[in-house]
């Protein structure tokens, strides 16, 4: 048995080390390590409640809108306060916006640039895969940089600054937006949409939206040559390499569900476990402080009583990330999640009763920018310029929130304690929590830690490509993993 | 041909919301705006491709004085808790404090540059009581000091450069670095807090839709009123150095437009106003933090006078969401 130490991973938000212990050409086990603690939920304590708005987003500069809601959920169900109609759709689509944007990051900035490597150089699709994705240099980011840069232009109209913004409150948004700019912005979208159907897909989004199953897939992807649209293009790759094989983890999937402007959730919220819906019980939540280093605990917590008092970083200990667990079980989070919760055909057949893999973790976020940009458009039309797009309300001194949203990369929640008009508790869980938590007391690893267990390590390799595929499949968030 | 600067990117205790920012740069893209200032990217952690290894292996050849190192930036506040070991953050497969890379690389780089308020005073890391002992590069908060010390200039001669921010603007730093790569970028480029003049000579006041609302102090009440945010919701955008109003974010935004007041967060310290950041403190009714170069009496009566000529249509629509009082022309009434 030998060990690798692999740090600093790079092309994820944040910081990142993963220790592996590998024999036989294989990993045996893993430890996933957030090396960074920033204290957020110390900051927060004794703060007026409002301003938790200032503090929250900037857990994360990739997800700050996420954050944003979340926090101003929590608000709102400690004043028992309404959302504006107009308001919901605005936050709905400053979210959207923002998760769209991660999705894109994610797969031409962080996870397709690894296919570009020169460990690749003998596979017969390398050369194209090169030319279109290299890190810096790769024809892609060129196109999708300016893309995504107008596609942020609906931030600049419906939120101001991004990220960070102020705007998302407990009612509503404070941007009302006019007729004039309701046109802007489905013009963004439309230019958005042309982008995604010449350069990422090669076909209309609402065909992509459509396919049902995995041979469906198969059949779309065989219409027309690997290289017209970058999905495709992943695909063909996917195929070559096995990417289903490979980072399989549990079979235990959670959706906060996502996108509220409509009765009930655009994506639903619930479980999916080994291939049935059941239903989400948030009182089951706990987090588990065992293998971090953190100040020893009794007993996991629920995060409504949830403490965060940090060691010295060294010790028993290997991380800064605690380790939440449902019932007991460590849970995926994400798209893939969201999807199958929700019950995307293409998505559920994919996974079916087994567990997620890289290949259907990326063709579930590359899929949710077709279902959520469609979405939009719609979303946009329902606006009503003229009406109030904020309900106005005051923080009790006294009174409990609890904000769920999902980000881009899974389910986000706050939990706000406040008495005497300060905030006397503030627990938050982010998606990465969830996927890369350690081992709990009972030596459950955590979702990471599990995809990793059986990925080939080839001989002489220092920072394993199987190893890189499967962390980036994740596309973990490490600043608010610890926040 | 003069050869290209090498640029080498460290985040810490941060959020990483500068680079996001960042990215979003346009006209040109990031890509390109790299390009063409003759900068080559060593290494950046959300765009490189080398990971763990190799990039340890650039880090020493940097520090052997093996490669040159011509622009360091670093990202996110530097993490000295808890109790000065720096163990807050330590550098991922190297099992070593990043705040020991930092002093390492900030001593053989011609131009160190704190990239946003983290960075260069702490930021909102830095806020509440900062057990993590979260500090900017050459200040902690207000004081100077700091990692490095606020003595400390780099091989260039030049002391670190603060470009500040909550996030940063993306041409704040795309420009500071052009500026760089030109060589054309000395001390008279900084400010008092060695931030660059270029967006720091201006107010957020400047260019603000709401200057008319401010001309007659007619205020907003609440977030997302119309009218001026300086008198009830905390506005410090006639203090706040940077010129948002007039580059805007995102293709147009800022944060006056997008309904919500300027939180001053450019400046050291922001993170922790005293106050509630959407309220403005007052003193017998008379907001405290008035604009800084203005004799508050003066203020004070002129604001008594603008406040009785306030014209209809500003009063009212500093109360409304949207325009409710049209200007019109006297000329011509609708049919
Ligand atoms: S809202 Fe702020 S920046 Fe705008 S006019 Fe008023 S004080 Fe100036
Ligand atoms: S308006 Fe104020 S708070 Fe907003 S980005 Fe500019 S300086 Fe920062």
């Amino acid at each position: 048995m030998s060990r690798l130490v692999v740090g600093p991973f790079n092309r994820v938000e944040g910081d990142l080390e993963v220790k592996l212990d590998v024999s036989g050409g294989w990993v045996r086990s893993a430890e996933v390590v957030s090396p960074l603690y920033r204290g957020f939920e110390q900051i927060l304590q004794g703060k007026l409640p409002q301003d938790a708005l200032v503090y929250a987003p900037r857990i994360c500069g990739i997800c700050s809108v996420s954050q944003s809601i979340a926090a101003a959920r929590a608000l709102a169900e400690a004043q028992g306060l309404g959302v504006a109609a107009n308001g919901r759709l605005a936050i709905d689509l400053i979210h959207a916006t923002e998760n769209v944007a991660d999705h894109l990051t994610h797969f031409y900035l962080f996870f397709m640039p690894d296919f570009a490597r020169e460990a690749y150089a003998g596979e017969s699709w390398h050369q194209a895969a090169a030319s279109r994705f290299r890190a810096l240099s790769g024809t892609a980011a060129e196109e999708v940089l300016p893309a995504r840069a107008q596609w942020m232009h609906m931030m600049g109209i419906l939120a101001g600054h991004w990220p960070h913004t102020l705007g998302i409150r407990p009612g509503g948004s404070t941007r009302a937006v006019t007729a004039n700019e309701q046109a802007r912005m489905a013009g963004i979208v439309g230019a958005f949409r042309r982008f995604l159907e010449r350069t990422l897909f090669a076909d209309a989004l609402e065909r992509v939206a459509n396919l049902s199953t995995a041979d469906d897939l198969a059949s779309w992807r065989e219409e027309k040559p690997a290289l017209q649209g970058d999905f495709r293009h992943f695909l063909a790759i996917s195929e070559a390499l096995g990417l289903d094989r490979l980072g399989r983890a549990g079979s235990l999937f959670m959706s906060y569900g996502a996108y509220h402007a409509a009765a009930g959730h655009l994506f639903r919220r619930g479980l999916w476990k080994a291939g049935c819906p059941t239903s989400l019980d948030l009182s089951l939540i706990t987090e588990d402080t065992e293998n971090a280093w953190y100040a020893p605990a009794e007993r996991p917590l629920p995060p409504t009583s949830g403490e965060t008092v940090p060691g010295d970083g060294t010790g028993k200990g290997y991380t800064w990330c605690k380790a939440p667990r449902l019932a007991g079980e460590a849970v995926e989070v994400g798209a893939i999640a969201r999807q199958l919760v929700n019950g995307h055909p293409l998505i559920r057949d994919l996974v079916g009763s087994g567990s997620g893999n890289v290949h259907a973790r990326v063709v579930a976020r590359v899929l949710e920018v077709a279902l959520v940009v469609t979405a939009m458009e719609s979303w946009i039309r329902d606006l009503r310029p003229g009406e109030a797009f904020c309900e106005h309300g005051a923080t009790p001194a006294d009174g409990e929130g609890t904000g769920l949203t999902e980000a881009a990369r899974g389910s986000l929640g706050h939990w706000l304690k406040v008495r005497n008009g300060r905030i006397a508790n503030y627990q938050i869980i982010a998606p990465t929590t969830w996927n890369f938590s350690p081992r709990d007391r009972n030596g459950n690893p955590g979702p990471l830690e599990l995809a990793l267990e059986g990925a080939p390590v080839l001989a002489g390799e220092t920072e394993p490509l199987a190893v890189q595929h499967i962390v980036r499949s994740f596309d973990p968030c490490m600043v608010c993993t610890v926040h | 041909m003069k050869r290209p600067l090498n640029l080498l990117w460290l985040q810490s205790g941060g959020c990483g919301g500068c680079t996001l920012s960042l990215i979003g740069a346009e006209g040109p893209d990031l890509i390109t705006s790299f390009a063409t200032a003759g900068i080559e990217v060593l290494w950046h952690p959300s765009l490189s491709v080398e990971t763990g290894r190799s990039v340890v292996a650039i880090m020493e050849r940097v520090t052997s004085g093996e490669v040159p190192l011509d622009i360091l930036c670093l990202e996110g506040a530097v993490m000295r808790g808890p109790n000065g070991t720096g163990r807050f953050h330590m550098m991922a497969g190297t099992g070593r404090p990043v705040m020991d890379w930092i002093s390492d690389l900030a001593a053989v780089a011609g131009h160190v540059v704190a990239v946003g308020s983290c960075a260069a005073f702490g930021g909102i890391t830095a806020a509440g009581a900062n057990h993590v002992e979260a500090c900017g590069l050459s200040y902690d908060g207000t004081e100077p000091g700091g990692l490095l010390g606020h003595g400390f200039l780099t091989k260039s001669g030049l002391p670190v450069i603060n470009v500040a921010g909550c996030p940063i603007h993306p041409d704040w730093l795309t420009e500071t670095l052009h500026q760089i790569a030109a060589g054309r970028f000395d001390e008279s480029h900084v400010d008092e807090w060695e931030r660059p003049v270029s967006y720091t000579n201006h107010l957020v006041h400047h260019g603000c839709s709401r200057n008319e609302f401010y001309e007659f102090k007619a205020s907003a009440e609440r977030l997302c009123d119309l009218g001026c945010m300086m008198e009830n919701l905390g506005c410090k955008g006639t203090q706040a150095r940077a010129d948002c109003n007039i580059r805007p974010w995102n293709g147009s935004g800022s944060c006056i437009d997008g309904g919500y007041p300027c939180i001053n967060c450019t400046s050291p310290s922001f993170e922790e106003p005293g106050h509630s950041f959407t309220a403005t403190p007052k003193v017998s009714g008379i907001p405290v933090g008035l604009p800084t170069d203005m004799p508050k009496a003066w203020f004070v009566a002129l604001a008594a006078l603008s406040k009785a000529a306030t014209p209809v249509r500003l009063k009212t629509n500093a109360t409304a969401d949207h325009v409710a009082v049209p200007p019109h022309d006297r000329q011509k009434r609708r049919p």
